[in-house]
């Protein structure tokens, strides 16, 4: 179930109440405060539409967790309002396939 | 509007009353269609296979599609030299108690007679099954199938939880629900082998995962383009996950192929992608084969989440548009019926568009029309495919 902030519900969104990160509904300044379940966050660079950043604190090799899935790993210690994305996160997936030879 | 439907001899209900004009090769497709368009507005719809070598997929799709529960009679048009069972096909129609006639056009003597003969015999028709009256239906007699198309980054965000909120209701009043596409679940296999129903059910669903990324991958087709990260995807998982959350949080229940229906209610994964070596190309050209797919496997509703904004309805089956993104929603307003937006701009929380989706279902299936409807949309697609049987963990009793 998703949660919302009455006073930034058009700034971001935590799309599963147990997710490390939460998503940006509008352009997120470097240095703006956004509040989250009644958390206040201070962004920390900027964070495009649909991109995500930490809810909280995030340590190195902890399960990324959206939609109460795992989406990845950190790789180094995410602090929180920190953009998460590829330099801090590693894919967990390993290919069920192999390609006919 | 109750949900209300055309009982069938089977004991299925169809919530339309479809008169469908089907051409068995595109050389009698011109005819089909002439035959069909003045008819359009009166619940004639045209669909067909355009190949002329026989094909088993293809003849199993005509077959369910044909005596599909919201199908009432059906017109086959043939050129006369296709390698196209008809026969097998208007025995089938006619054992499932429905009116049906072929037209041969090389039979009839051309293109003006066989477009004559076939007015007639839907003129007829029409006035035939007109006399039918719906009958009151549970939402447990519903099959509902769910797809997304026109993705963007607000699709997994918005519409595509919502409708699986709503596939989560229908599940719990006794549903069959039916969602795709194994192509956009890779990453996910292992999240939907532990809600499976059974482990043995688990390992089925991984290697129809396995057989898409295989499939795709030799067909050349990449997992995750670097414009899904620019769009703030991170990861396979990630991305996955937005398609995924159409599925709800239900118990998988099983796994069908196209033409199959759910024996039971609760919650399947339609495996769209051919069994075998890589052939006749792309599993499905574009959404409408697979809508065609997820009606044949009973479907009488379906759901479609769009981001950027499709269009598209579908032969046969309504299709409820779920619009994720509150801008494409004010573009494109009269061709969507569910503005999921809202959850995005704080307007309305993804349970309450959940259910507002389950109530539309209701209500379409009680007769209300979809946007699609409305507009005249009656898309259809049919190419070739090939599949073996399901194996026997597919469907755990």
């Amino acid at each position: 179930m998703a949660s919302f902030d009455q006073r930034a519900a058009r700034a971001v969104m935590r799309l599963s109440p147990g997710d490390n990160v939460a998503v940006a509904l509008r352009p997120l300044k470097s240095g703006e405060t956004v509040m989250l379940d009644g958390v206040e966050i201070a962004i920390r660079r900027h964070i495009a539409v649909g991109h995500k950043f930490a809810a909280r604190t995030i340590e190195k090799g902890e399960i990324i967790l959206k939609y109460n899935c795992p989406i990845g790993t950190a790789i180094s210690r995410i602090a929180p309002g920190e953009y998460v994305h590829t330099h801090n996160v590693e894919s967990n997936y390993l290919p069920t396939y192999v390609l006919p030879k | 509007m109750k949900l209300q439907g055309y009982l069938r001899a089977d004991g299925r209900k169809g919530v339309r009353n479809v008169l469908v004009v089907a051409y068995l090769v595109e050389c009698a497709h011109h005819v089909a269609r002439e035959i069909a368009s003045p008819f359009r507005e009166r619940g004639v719809h045209l669909i067909g296979f355009p190949g002329c070598y026989p094909n088993a997929y293809s003849l199993g799709m005509m077959e369910k599609l044909c005596t599909h529960p919201n199908v009432g009679a059906a017109l086959l048009v043939s050129l006369g030299c296709e390698g196209f069972d008809k026969r097998r096909l208007a025995r089938t129609i006619e054992s499932s108690g429905r009116p049906v006639f072929t037209i041969g056009i090389q039979d009839k003597g051309g293109t003006r007679r066989a477009m004559a003969a076939g007015r007639e015999w839907v003129e007829a028709t029409l006035a035939d099954i007109a006399r039918q009256q719906p009958v009151p239906m549970g939402i447990d007699e519903l099959t509902v199938g769910t797809i997304c198309g026109g993705s963007d980054a607000t699709s997994g965000l918005t519409a595509n939880p919502a409708m699986g909120v709503a596939f989560d209701l229908l599940v719990a009043d006794g549903a069959k629900t039916i969602f795709e596409e194994t192509g956009e679940l890779i990453g996910m296999e292992h999240l939907m082998a532990a809600r499976a129903a059974n482990p043995a059910l688990g390992e089925e669903l991984k290697r129809s995962v396995a057989k898409a990324a295989t499939y795709y991958a030799t067909l050349g087709y990449a997992s995750f383009a670097p414009g899904n990260a620019d769009g703030g995807l991170t990861t396979i998982e990630e991305k996955s996950l937005g398609a995924y959350a159409k599925s709800g949080q239900s118990t998988i229940d099983g796994i069908v192929k196209p033409g199959i229906a759910p024996p039971r209610k609760g919650l399947y994964l339609l495996d769209v992608v051919p069994d075998g070596e890589v052939r006749f190309g792309f599993p499905n050209i574009n959404d409408n084969a697979e809508i065609a797919e997820l009606i044949a496997c009973g479907s009488q509703l379906i759901l479609f989440s769009t981001g950027r904004g499709s269009v598209v309805g579908s032969a046969i089956a309504p299709v409820i548009k779920v619009c994720a993104n509150p801008e494409t929603y004010k573009r494109m307003e009269e061709d969507m019926d569910v503005d999921a937006g809202r959850i995005l701009d704080g307007r309305a929380t993804l349970p309450e568009v959940g259910r507002e989706i389950y109530e539309l279902v209701q209500r379409v299936g009680g007769g209300e029309p979809t946007k699609s409807e409305a507009l005249g949309h009656q898309e259809f697609i049919l190419t070739y495919k090939s599949f073996e049987p399901l194996g026997p963990a597919c469907l755990p009793v």
